[in-house]
């Protein structure tokens, strides 16, 4: 099977890539990810990948647009305000590329069906904005043996690492546990920089295709940590705990279970904004 | 010369907005107490009740998990390079 006039003329840029060529086109046009969350990392995320020719996306998000999204959430426009997140995300992305299949859930990632959804995809992304949420994702991928791709984004900066279970170290051998409850005393909301979540989210994109393709080196076993306001890059070397409960020698977590969702309680300054 | 330490954003409004600080100790866990001296109300954020680190944050010498070296008691010495990095939900 080979490219139209169009495709061609479409993805003609990378496809001088010799890295890509017709033949990685052509697998990146067979290929499918699910982006979980459709704001400040998975607008981005989902936009590159559209773009990119990647062929079946999923974007599950249970939220609506607000007005105070759109500061950073760059697939959704003001008027879509309102609108189903996971609708409005298909709409742009097949705007932006129609020859892909988007395929809208709104609905979130649960225990109970986190992992027959994951089956359908060739990697996850995880640009979800709670512990219970990555954690979950985590551990279905690493019990599925699914590439994911996980990012994250509070004030200026964010971190990014490709989880490759058994390959090298899942979400959960880096850290081990979601904050207690009680260490989060307070939900609302951190603030954050439209650019610093675009900057996370196209790190995440670049790493989705990577994956897909074999390309270079993915960001396994490497905790890439961007500092906005400084204005750098950081890398620290993580590794496959054998401890760890999930995907360590004698693992604790064995099917995929949801985390008691972590207790708020108002008045009190959070220790660490942003997690919650 | 120093250690430098590495601080989170989160963190970052409790050392004046600095993203480094150098700080004075032998190990880890003297480190740490330093930077508390200097940054008053930032070790709870990084270790619990009982002074262990909190299972969401880690704390890395030269790029290299403490986990895997000698925990808290990691020796550190001038000129090191010391980052913490918690777990970051937002997206
Ligand atoms: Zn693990």
């Amino acid at each position: 099977m080979g490219l139209s006039k169009e495709q061609v003329a479409r993805y003609s840029r990378q496809l001088i890539l010799p890295e890509i060529g017709v033949q990685g086109q052509q697998q990146l046009l067979a290929s499918s990810a699910l982006v979980i969350g459709a704001g400040g990392l998975g607008s981005p995320v989902a936009l590159y990948l559209a773009a990119a020719g990647v062929g079946t996306i999923g974007i599950i998000d249970a939220d609506a647009v607000s007005l105070s999204n759109l500061h950073r959430q760059v697939l959704h426009t003001t008027g879509a305000v309102g609108e189903p997140k996971s609708r409005s995300a298909k709409a742009r992305l097949e705007a932006l590329n129609p020859e892909i299949i988007v395929t809208p859930l709104q609905e979130r990632v649960t225990a109970a069906n986190a992992l027959a959804l994951f089956s359908n995809y060739d990697v996850i992304v995880d640009g979800s904005d709670n512990f219970p949420t990555r954690y979950l994702a985590n551990d279905a991928c690493v019990l599925s043996g699914k590439p994911l791709i996980h990012g994250g984004v509070v004030h200026f900066g964010g971190q990014v690492l490709t989880v490759v279970p058994r390959e090298g170290a899942c979400y959960r051998c880096v850290f081990p546990e979601p904050p207690e409850a009680g260490a989060v005393p307070n939900c609302q909301e951190a603030g954050v920089f439209g650019a610093a979540a675009g900057v996370i989210g196209t790190l995440m994109a670049n790493e989705v295709i990577k994956v897909l393709l074999a390309l270079g080196r993915p960001l396994v076993n490497r905790l890439l940590v961007f500092e906005g306001l400084a204005g750098h890059f950081r890398e620290v070397s993580v590794r496959r705990n054998p401890e760890c409960a999930v995907c360590g020698d004698n693992p604790t977590i064995r099917e995929v279970v949801s985390l008691e969702s972590i207790v708020c309680t108002t008045g009190q300054e959070a220790p660490w904004p942003g997690n919650k | 010369m120093a250690v430098t330490v590495r601080i989170p954003t989160p963190l970052q409004r409790l050392t004046n907005g600095q993203g480094e600080v150098q700080c004075e100790g032998k190990t880890v866990t003297e480190l740490l107490a330093d930077l508390e001296r200097r940054h008053p109300g930032i070790k709870e954020r990084i270790c619990d009740q009982d002074g262990k680190l909190r299972r969401f944050v880690n704390v890395f010498v030269n790029e290299e998990d403490i986990r895997f070296l000698q925990g808290d008691q990691t020796a550190v010495k001038d000129g090191d390079d010391v980052s913490i990095i918690p777990a970051i939900a937002g997206g």
